[in-house]
This record gives C-alpha cells, structure tokens and sequence, in this order.
C-alpha cells in the first residue's frame, strides 16, 4: 500500500489534515457476548463512524453461540452504542453502520459455523464491497484460540495464496501465562497467520498520556539530560485499582496481580519510560528500542527478598464494607493467587546502570491511579542543608497516566518570611479535566490501526517473550518457596512487605 | 462562575482574574493558546459554545471581543466564565460600545497569555482590510475566517487570495476535510489513471465546493466544472472522471455518503456534515501554517482549468461571472455529461 500511497496525487506531506482511512474490510468479532466488546470495542466502531474515520463498507460481523439473527444482534449492538459510546447518538449514521451488521451463530470447533461464516464473508465481499478484506478479533479465552485458528485455516479463511485482499487476527491479553506458554500461543496463532498480520492489542498504549511519554522525553530539551543514573535516584511506576476482583474470578484465581498487568502494562511503561530514542515512529524502530531496553533488564538474585505479594482482606473501604479476596465468589479458600505484587528489577546497561525500577500493582488499593514517578537524587543541600528535613530537595517528576492525566513536578521553594527554610512545591500540569472525552478513546486508535495495518502501538511476540523473561523468575521463586500473600487492609497501599522490600533499600514509596 | 464587570477596563479585569484565581482556587489548565474571537452582538452564543467544545481538546483562554453599536457612547464591559461554565478553558467577553465597537489589538494585549501562541477567529464574517483587524491580524499566529458568511463564494475567496498571509485559513475548507480524506483514500485504493475532470455539484454559494475543487483539479491535472444548484448551502457530490469510468461521491442527506466506483458494489460510507464545534477543534489542532490550504487559495484558484460554471438558479454571481472570464472557461461545454444533463440545469 506505501508504493500506491506514493502515487496517488491527492496525498501531501504537507497536508496533515488527510488523515488515512482503511480499505473497505470486515471485522470478525469472536466474543459478541464479552464485557469488552460491549462496553469498548462495539462502541468504539459506532463512534469512529460517527466521526467519519471508518472505511467506505465498513462490516461488522458477530460470530458467538447465541441464537440469534441479523438483526437481534443488530438491536444487541445498539444498546451498547447507546449506553457507551462517546459520541452522540444519530439515527441516520447507525443505520449505515448497521447496514453491515451480521451475524453467524455457531460453537467454536463447528465447522458448519465456519462454513457460514465464509458464505457471509463472500456475501460482503460481492455484495456490500468488503473487497476480502478480513480482520479477525479474537475477544475469547486464549484456550480457544488454538480451535479457532484452526478452523480458519481450515476452511480457508485465514491467510492463503490464493487469497484476494488482507487477513489480520486481533488478539487480546494474557498472551500466556508464562514464557513457554506464550511461545506456544504465538505458534498456533503464526501458524495460520503471518506474524506482521498479528495484532496484540495491549489498550494501555493506546491511551494518549502513553504515548505522551515519548513526547514529554524527546520531544523536550530539558528533561533528557537528566534522564539516566547520574540524576535519577530509582523510578516507582505504579498501577492501582480500588475495586476487587469483583466477577472476574474465574480468570483472576491463578494468574494474579503480576501475570495479569505488570507482564503487560507496567513493564510497557517501563519500556517506554527507559528505552533510548527510537529513530521513527515506525513499528520496527519502536520495537527495536523497546525490546533492547527489556533486554537489558535484570531481575535480581535474591527474589523472594526482591518482591511482595499480598491479597486484599476484609473491612471497611472509604465508608462501606468490602468483602476479603477469600470471599470473593469461587475463590478458594487455600488460594495463593496474589492481588498484589510489588518486585524490584534493575536495566544493567549505561544510561540506567545502578537505578533500581519498582513496579507494584493491586487491587484494593487506595484509590485508582496509574502512574510513572522518576525520583532524582538528593541535592546536596550546602545552601539549606541545617533545617533538618532530610527529605528534602529530591525532586519528582511524576507521568499520571490516569486518572487525571498530566505532569507533575516536585520542587524545593522557600518557605516565606524564613532566612533558609525549604519546602517542596509542586508544579503541576494537566492535560485538561475533559481532555479524555473529546479525544479519540484507546480502543478507537487501536481498531483503526488494525484496519490501516499500522502496528507501532502493538507489541510484537518479542516483547512479550521478553516481558515473561523477566516476570518468569519471580514466579518460580515465588511457586517453589511456597510464598503466601501477605494479607493487607482494603484501602491501604499494600501489605507491609511491600514496604520493606523499599526500605532494604533506603527507600519508601511515594504515595500517589 | 460567571463574574460581570461594568464600564471596566482591561487591566482591571486582568487584576479581578488573578483575583478570582486567589480567592476562589480556580484553577487553570495547562493552557496552550489564546483564542481570540470578534463576534458581532447577538450571534455570539455559537462560537462561544464551539470555542468552549474545542477548548476540551485544546485548552485556551478565550477572549471574546462583542460588537455593539458604534452610535452609543464608549464604554467596555465584560464577563469572566471560569470553571464549569467556561468548559475547560476561561473565558472573557469583551462588549464594546462606540469607539469600542472596533477590536483593537490594543483593548486584547493585556489578556493575552505570555508565550502562548495567538489564534484569531472571526465566526461572522471575513472582515475587511481596515488598519484594525490588520493589526489584531498580524498578532494572531493563525487567522480564522468563515467565508460561507458571505452571498458571493467566488468573490469572496478571490478577496482572500488577494491578501493571503500563511497562517490564515478558512473554515469553508475544514468542512471539505472529511470529503478529501475520503476521495484520498479512494484514489490509494483505485489502480492509477488519470483524471480528466472533475465535477463538483453543490450549492453555489458554498465556498467549499469551489475549494475541493480547485484542490482536486490543480492535483489530478484536470479540468473542473461547478454546479451549483439552489438549496442549503452544502457540497453534494464530486464526480472524478476518469477513462475507466466515473468515480462517484456523493451525500444526498447529513450522513451517509455513497461511493460508486467501476466494477465495485455501491459503497456506503459514514461521513456526517460537521459541525462548527468539530470544526474548531480540528483548526486548533495545529498551529502553523496550512500551506496546502495556501496554494489552493492562491496559485490554485489562479491556474486550475475551468470546464464550465453551471447556475440553476440562472444568473451567475458577478463574482463566479469574473471567475470564469479570467480562466476563459467556456459557459456552455459542447458535450455536457449525462448526469449534467439529467440535473436539468438552466445554463448560465
């Protein structure tokens, strides 16, 4: 597509109005049913019509166990644009949407579903001008995932010779559960699709303040310079959720707090906050810089001392009563799935030599806050060094990813009316209170990339066999010393080993 | 919260919203630009609305100068909007009375954020060359104006081409953004042949139908035809004629566009006109000059080939009359298209 891009007389450098619009495609969503597809991704494609992004013939097909005609599913996908999405609601634009709703009923190994699904496909292609194009969305448990590939492949809807138009395959987090299972997962899926038709959809880059960090480090002269061991004492990056595990025990019990967001989102951010300048924008140099950076990560030796876990108990959370991750509903009682991890790992390489980075994640925790803080080192403080306040002068530059997206800068500043006292002041900037309503929602990007066959925002298999390397030996640690969570109060910050894997350190946390 | 100040002038409202700012903790955003809006009294409400949606992407301070009546005696008041009734960004009308009346870059500089980059809007009109907008003009980073305000299309871009500074632009051609994001992607899509020409069909007062197709016919090295039918002022379909066929577009209501090409189904495609919110918020996206839009209006409008200017509403305006005999575009084509023909249009 570049070479024609590069022939056509309408597209300009210059002209950064003409943004690109896909080619006519069909989307194949796997999991109608899901809390994702209705609260996101359904949604997601009514308000990118709404804005006009959509390409021309834009088909959306359903394929689930329901019993359920075109135009059931049709209704089903309407109650969801009208409660969730962003943009207001129009009659006529629905109708062209809807236009291109089908829906294939079938179980996933039935191979008469798949052999309705390519009649409905071909139906698209003639009729509605879908010109083969296809992108599969796998919203399913990653066991069916092998099932699935098969059958498309078997019934010749994944990528062939003979194949007129492109075939892409969205898949969803966890991308296994481990290095080996993620290797597997990748072989099934790579099988049947080549792997730049691959799409990992980690929604966290696709949030604006992600990839904001790359803006506020290279596209700034200030910061960079101070971006490196010389300067910088450790970097916190922290995600917290104040709610449970509420429904999601089924998936939740086994995997926990590190498999299920410091594998992906933190160590994402980790990445993205460590990796040197990448040459472009372009999918292979980001990929490049992210994966040297997670190369260079080391875990440390003595992991147990490295690491906490905790699961959150019972008790009074902000004025109501919240029930112990024990009693959550078909969670069993000898559990040792963790709702919180906190783990330290170093990047032994030039620029971070010496930094240690910590990574906590939890549920329960005190309030629901996603966040990069680079701590620097301490001033020396000849000046102000006798008021006695040791924690003083070591500035903070904090990236809040959400909520209340911004920057925030922490500063020492005199204390008025004193010869030398000092305080810290922060400096703070926010992108706005209403900056995520207007601006196009993650899930929006994301399916707009697929279709474009961008993948900048999407991790490649080697980031995540990289993410695993480093998250693998902490769980075999944690799984052959037999580590109970430590139990710690909803609404806290964590259980108290938490703490001390700081405080071996010299360190505390900050509290976001 | 809404603070009124009578009779007043700039530099005590400045000292009222470092005030406001002290005593009731209103807090700023992180703003990155002023706008700057000359409103006429009365039609004001709109832009500010839009101005207000945009600034949820954009965050600005806004200050809004009001005409009134150059007749009454000379007297500023104002309005501060902060906080939620000011979306996320704060805002200051300005109503000026006799000598007032005028914006001036004097009565604004007082306001202005330090640094931040200087956006002027004229929601009403394209104001005239006079010394005053010239000097508010050549403060303003980026000029907006809104030429679909005016009676005579070809006229009135004509004007602006003649003073032309990068930095201006027009919200007739953000309102062809989604038609040229569309056809762009057609021709990506299409195999390459050459266009022989194109033909816009819209209303004949509508500024953006001339400029999308100026912009197509100076890109594909084609000729360009105009028709203009009588109705809301709106771009109803462009036709790319190639030797191969016709590639269609076209959106006969307020959303949904149907795209026809040679050997593909009909394709639909969700296209809903924009409105002025959307608008604004696009132009606030970027800071620096628009240099596509440039060439458009300029060299664009000065050498694209005319095929024919068709009026249903018979006379063609002075202005499309002298657009035509300067690019000596004949008023009748010796064989007009079918689908002219089937639009049943009294030739100019």
């Amino acid at each position: 597509m570049p070479d024609k891009t590069a022939r056509n007389p309408l597209r300009d450098q210059r002209d950064r109005r003409l943004v690109r619009v896909a080619a006519p495609s069909a989307l194949v969503l796997f999991g109608v049913t899901g809390d994702l597809a209705k609260k996101k991704l359904l949604p997601a494609m009514y308000d990118l019509a709404n804005r006009g992004l959509l390409p021309p013939s834009f088909a959306l097909v359903g394929f689930g166990r329901r019993d359920w005609s075109h135009d059931q599913f049709r209704d089903v996908v309407r109650e969801s644009v009208e409660s969730y999405a962003r943009t207001p609601f129009q009659e006529d634009v629905w109708r062209q949407f809807a236009s291109g709703i089908r829906f294939v009923r079938g179980e996933f190994d039935d191979d008469q579903a798949y052999e309705a699904l390519k009649s409905t496909l071909k139906e698209l292609d003639v009729h509605y001008g879908t010109r083969g194009n296809h992108a599969f969305y796998l919203s399913i448990p990653p066991k069916a995932f092998e099932t699935v590939c098969h059958k498309l492949a078997d019934h010749g809807l994944a990528h062939h010779e003979k194949a007129s138009g492109w075939r892409r395959v969205v898949i969803e987090k966890p991308f296994g559960h481990d290095l080996e299972s993620a290797a597997e997962l990748n072989a099934i899926v790579e099988r049947v699709f080549p792997a730049d038709s691959v799409f990992r959809i980690d929604h966290y880059l696709g949030k604006e303040t992600v990839q904001n960090i790359l803006a506020l480090r290279f596209a700034n002269q200030m910061f960079e310079p101070l971006w490196n061991a010389r300067y910088v004492d450790h970097v916190q990056i922290t995600m917290a959720e104040d709610i449970g595990i509420g429904s999601r025990a089924g998936y939740y019990d086994g995997v926990g707090a590190a498999r299920d967001v410091i594998q992906n989102h933190l160590l994402q951010l980790l990445a993205l906050t460590a990796m040197e300048e990448p040459l472009s924008f372009d999918a292979h140099h980001m990929r490049a810089e992210k994966a040297k950076v997670l190369a260079a990560v080391v875990v440390p030796g003595d992991r147990a001392a490295y690491s906490a876990l905790g699961q959150y108990d019972g008790g009074l959370q902000g004025g109501q009563h919240v029930k112990a991750f024990h009693q959550e509903q078909d969670i069993p009682a000898d559990s040792r799935t963790e709702t919180y991890a906190a783990l330290r790992v170093d990047i032994n390489n030039r620029r971070w030599a010496g930094v240690p980075f910590y990574l906590r994640a939890g549920k329960r925790l005190g309030r629901r806050v996603t966040e990069v803080a680079v701590q620097f080192k301490r001033s020396p403080n000849l000046l102000f060094g006798d008021n006695g306040h040791e924690d003083l002068g070591q500035n903070v530059i904090v990236i809040r990813i959400q909520p209340d997206e911004g920057v925030t800068i922490r500063l020492g500043s005199k204390v008025p009316g004193t010869q030398s006292e000092i305080r810290d002041v922060t400096m703070d900037f926010g992108y706005g209170h209403s900056f995520t309503e207007s601006s196009p929602e993650a899930y929006e990007r994301l399916i707009l990339d697929v279709l474009l066959g961008e993948p900048p925002l999407f991790p490649n298999h080697e980031e995540v066999e990289l993410s695993w390397r480093i998250l693998d030996p902490f769980e075999e640690c944690w799984a052959a010393q037999e580590i109970m969570p430590e139990p710690y109060a909803p609404g806290s910050w964590g259980p108290a080993g938490a703490d001390e894997l700081l405080a071996r350190d010299g360190r505390v946390w900050r509290r976001p | 919260m809404i603070v009124s100040m009578e009779n007043t002038t700039t530099s005590a409202i400045d000292k009222k919203l470092s005030q406001l700012r002290d005593q009731h903790g209103v807090v700023t955003l992180g703003r990155v630009l002023t706008l700057v809006i000359l409103a006429q009294a009365g039609h004001s409400e709109a832009a500010l609305e839009a101005a207000n949606f945009a600034s949820h992407e954009h965050p600005c301070r806004i200050i809004m100068h009001v005409a009134h009546s150059p007749a009454e005696s000379t007297r500023l008041d104002a309005q501060l909007r902060m906080g939620g009734d000011a979306g996320a960004s704060e805002v200051i009308v300005l109503h000026g009375y006799g000598e007032l009346s005028e914006p001036s870059e004097t009565l604004f500089s007082a306001l202005l954020l330090p640094d931040a980059p200087i956006v002027a809007w004229w929601p009403h009109l394209v104001p005239g060359a006079t010394p005053t907008t010239e000097s508010i003009a050549g403060i303003a980073h980026r000029r907006i104006t809104d030429s679909a305000r005016h009676e005579d299309a070809f006229e009135t871009l004509s004007d602006l081409s003649a003073r032309y500074v990068p930095g201006d632009t027009d919200l007739a051609w953000t309102r062809v953004t989604n038609w040229r994001i569309q056809l762009a992607a057609v021709l990506d899509q299409a195999e390459p042949s050459p266009v022989r020409e194109v033909v816009v069909e819209g209303s004949g007062r509508s500024p953006s139908v001339i400029l999308l197709g100026t912009w197509l016919a100076t890109r594909l090295g084609a000729q360009v035809s105009f028709l203009n039918f009588p109705g809301p002022r709106r771009l109803t379909r462009v036709t790319l004629v190639r030797d191969d066929g016709e590639i269609v577009l076209e959106r006969p209501g307020r959303a949904v566009a149907m795209l026809r090409q040679p050997g593909q189904p009909d394709q639909q495609i969700a296209m809903p006109v924009r409105d002025l919110n959307a608008c604004v918020a696009e132009e606030l996206r970027r800071l620096d000059p628009d240099e596509v839009y440039g060439e458009v209006l300029t060299s664009g409008l000065r050498e694209v080939r005319v095929a024919r200017i068709v009026d249903t509403a018979g006379e063609l305006t002075p202005g499309a009359a002298a657009f035509l005999a300067s690019h000596g575009g004949g008023r009748q084509d010796a064989s007009p298209e079918p689908s002219v023909a089937s639009a049943g249009e009294v030739d100019a």
